[in-house]
């Protein structure tokens, strides 16, 4: 075969690859998400029903109707989660963004989370859970402890982190020890967690308010403890989106860079082949409940000192299970959940704006589950674009290698 | 009948350590420093045709005679454990049974405990776990993890609301509740069986799906709509003639919904097609070895389609009961966890029918219990008391109450060779 011919072939085969490779299939199950909410939009409109009844008459204005219930409905969540063309200055016209940004940052930390038991092959559905301790620990420093400005966010953030990871390498040491399955236990720990938060805002000597009204909360944090505003007073985006940021920036250099990550990567590729090469498969599974943990704890303390409000039980605000939907359109890599979580960012953000002009929020909701339900069967994305189906042989890597390669280096 | 492969496996010491540590809390805490206080345990109704009267106690007295008693059955858990059996789920019943009513006693000192109420609505409370624990068996029994049992009995609940208000009739809204919760099974199916997709992430990512779309609807549609399609009212309630005057066991069990009876009967059913026929052992031999199922002739795929199908379908008549079986109306996301409650309690009753339906029933009362504790005494931290079923599950899960062991082939997709 003359290498022209072997060239030609490789190049068809990397086309095939891109096309049925991770991004294609990403840009196309959003775009399917995003129609499928579009779908429950118009067929929950009145105007659009109406005209269902003279369809065959005047097909234009059930049309008509479908296309602007949609335009409407997303136009909404474009003016409250990006730019508002409608405010008198530019300032409050951006401030739709940087609220995507706050509402974003708990997401993509604790989606870094999830996403890293996804490289390990574990299943952390207990994002809640760990949220919830992270957010005991982070609470406490910063509504009961005393300390200057700067260093008490700090230590209130390191305490978030732990008091997750350690609730995070409780469950790595009891599948260690006993086999005993992660989502079982990440789930039980999740209710027993939100009780026991429940219990210490009830109880005065821990974490209750001082002027408590009979209902769980606790005291909102110490001002020398709250996360600063990050671009003036005029907006609510605060430092959370810079530790979330350093997060990816962490998650990315652990995961692709360091020997830590090879070593979780290798397990979640083949444990047994991993035990074989003399890593301890069990206690990799502790330090990746924990680290995994410790990244929801980032996303904890952005709950407990994002806002000058005490913290109720209901202020996990579902971020640890939003995370397994951040994760998993992220496809578990650090670019990909910050992406995915600036994403559901928006749909928070953009949710009053759609209230505002009567279309359901909730729609969003469909929206999300859409775009994973696609994402998590990447043969019916295949079977409905009539993708190519994933080929064995790595002929983009072939090509990649002939690129970037300098004289044979393996 | 106990010729199982668990059988060969040793039996423990744990599980009469745990039990003999809590019967001793009981005597400590609920007896010796229990509260003073007479209890009545009121266990006819007025309205009963026989009236018996009410038991009153000394709540410690009876706090360090439960303790006595559990340590006992304990006891009796070490001598089966030195001859390497197990005890008998009975034995383990009356001893939750002996532990609730401590537990009972020693909230309501100085007051009465309605009996029949509290046990009926236990039950009542436990319907929606124990049908959606049934789903879970069938599907784990045949190898495939269903985690969308929530999402299962989410959309039974909407389904159940929504066709009864508009059609008037019960019947119509259960099998619509039936039938969608088993199109979701066969998605899960053919996902797992077909795609050979991640069964975890398919089961989250149909809960997650379905939290939003009967969100969206109950917001656009349900809310202002609701009298005509959110005002189904509730199934009658049918008196079984002459069972439901028996004291006690009568007002609790035969004086029901439909839906609890079709609960009550569906577990022993489902025990004796699992256990006692051709079709179960076909069922579990493709949980545990899909390749010897295969060998000899038994069509894998099919059978775990059908079997989680029909599960699914038991799950969404679990969601019905929810509604139109106590509540009434659909509310927003009401199935609050129950689903994965339901999953906890198929591995509490390791795989068995039978004992996954008491296991439900403990939270049953769980949950009742925190209701009515708040009730009878302020004060108490009902927050711990809900969470004791969760932490048993933990328990039981990490092995310390004898080994649960799943289907060999769970979560394992099968492809032929």
């Amino acid at each position: 075969m003359s290498d022209v011919k072997k060239n030609e072939e490789s190049m068809a085969q990397a086309v095939k690859e891109i096309l049925s490779g991770g991004l294609t299939r990403t840009v196309l199950s959003v775009l399917l998400g995003f129609l499928v909410g579009a779908l429950f939009m118009i067929g929950s409109n009145k105007e659009f029903i109406e005209a269902l009844g003279y369809l065959f008459s005047r097909p234009s204005d059930a049309l008509g109707a479908a296309v602007q219930v949609v335009s409407e409905g997303y136009g909404a969540l474009f003016r409250g989660a990006i730019y508002n063309a409608d405010a008198d200055t530019f300032e409050k016209a951006i401030r739709p963004l940087t609220e995507t940004l706050r509402l974003g940052a708990p997401l993509i930390a604790a989606g870094l989370g999830i996403g890293l038991t996804f490289r390990v092959g574990l299943f952390n559905i207990g994002g809640t859970g760990q949220l919830i301790f992270g957010m005991i620990f982070a609470t406490f420093v910063a509504t009961r402890l005393e300390l200057p400005f700067v260093l008490h966010t700090i230590v209130a953030l390191i305490a978030g982190i732990v008091g997750a990871a350690l609730l995070g390498a409780m469950v790595g040491f009891l599948k260690a020890r006993t086999g005993a399955h992660e989502v079982i236990l990440t789930i039980m720990l999740n209710y027993i967690a939100l009780y026991f938060f429940t219990f210490l805002m009830r109880n005065p000597a821990l974490l209750q308010e001082t002027r408590a009204t009979g209902n769980p909360k606790a005291d909102p944090a110490a001002e020398t403890a709250l996360l600063p505003k990050l671009i003036g007073d005029n907006y609510s985006l605060h430092w959370g989106l810079i530790f979330a940021l350093l997060a990816v920036v962490v998650f990315w250099w652990l995961m692709e860079r360091s020997t830590i990550g090879f070593r979780l990567r290798m397990v979640g590729f083949n444990p047994d082949a991993a035990r074989a090469a003399g890593i301890n498969v069990e206690k990799t599974y502790i330090l990746a409940m924990a680290l995994s943990a410790g990244f929801v704890g980032v996303a904890a303390a952005n709950q407990s000192l994002g806002v000058a409000v005490g913290v109720t039980p209901s202020a996990h605000a579902n971020i640890g299970f939003d995370a397994i939907t951040v994760a998993l359109l992220g496809g578990s890599s650090g670019p990909g959940i910050l992406l995915a979580g600036l994403l559901f960012g928006a749909f928070k953000a953009g949710a009053p704006s759609m209230q505002v002009i009567g279309v359901s929020p909730e729609v969003l909701g469909i929206v999300q589950g859409a775009i994973v339900l696609f994402i998590a069967a990447p043969p019916l994305i295949r079977a409905i674009f009539r993708l190519p189906a994933v080929q064995n042989s790595n002929a983009l890597g072939a090509i990649r290698k002939r690129l970037f390669s300098r004289g044979g280096a393996k | 009948m106990s010729m199982n492969i668990q059988t060969e496996e040793k039996v423990g010491f744990k599980a009469p350590i745990v039990m003999s540590s809590l019967g001793l809390l009981v005597l400590v805490l609920l007896g010796f420093l229990g509260r003073e206080g007479m209890v009545a345990f009121e266990i006819s109704r007025r309205t009963d045709v026989v009236q018996l009267p009410a038991i009153d106690v000394d709540s410690s007295t009876l706090g360090i005679f439960s303790g006595i008693v559990m340590i006992a059955i304990s006891g009796f858990a070490l001598w089966r454990s030195m001859q390497n059996k197990r005890t008998p789920i009975w034995v383990l019943t009356v001893y939750g049974a002996v532990g609730i009513t401590v537990l009972l006693g020693w909230l309501a000192a100085g007051a009465t405990v309605p009996v029949t109420f509290i046990a009926g609505t236990a039950l009542v409370l436990a319907v929606p776990i124990i049908l959606g624990a049934m789903g879970g068996v069938m599907s784990e029994r045949v190898g495939i993890t269903n985690i969308a049992i929530e999402g299962q009995l989410l959309s039974g609940a909407f389904m159940a609301a929504v066709v009864s208000s508009i059609t008037g009739s019960f019947t119509l809204g259960i099998i619509a509740a039936m039938v969608t919760a088993a199109l979701m099974s066969m998605v899960l199916a053919t996902f797992s069986i077909v795609f050979l997709a991640q069964q975890i992430i398919v089961g989250v990512v149909l809960n997650v799906l379905v939290i939003g779309i009967t969100n969206f609807l109950y917001q656009q549609w349900l809310t202002e709509d609701g009298e005509n399609v959110n005002f189904p009212g509730t199934l009658e309630i049918i008196k079984i003639p002459v069972l439901s005057d028996i004291p006690v066991i009568g007002p609790i069990l035969f004086e029901n919904r439909i839906t609890v009876f079709l609960a009550l009967v569906i577990v022993p059913v489902l025990w004796f097609i699992l256990f006692k026929t051709r079709l179960g052992l076909r069922a579990r031999a493709v949980g545990e070895h899909p390749l010897a199922a295969d060998t000899v002739g038994v069509n894998v795929a099919r059978t775990r389609f059908w079997w989680v199908t029909i599960g699914g379908a038991i799950a969404g008549l679990g969601g019905a009961a929810l509604t139109i079986g106590n509540a009434g109306a659909f509310g927003r996301e009401m199935s609050g966890g129950f689903g994965f409650i339901a999953l906890a309690v198929v591995i509490l009753g390791r795989w068995h029918p039978i004992s996954a339906a008491l296991a439900a029933l403990l939270f049953g009362f769980s949950i009742i219990l925190r209701v009515w504790a708040n009730q009878v005494s302020p004060g108490i931290p009902t927050d711990f008391i809900t969470m004791v079923p969760y932490l048993v599950t933990i328990i039981a899960v990490v092995g310390f109450v004898g080994k649960s062991i799943p289907p060999k082939a769970l979560a394992v997709p099968y492809t032929k060779g």
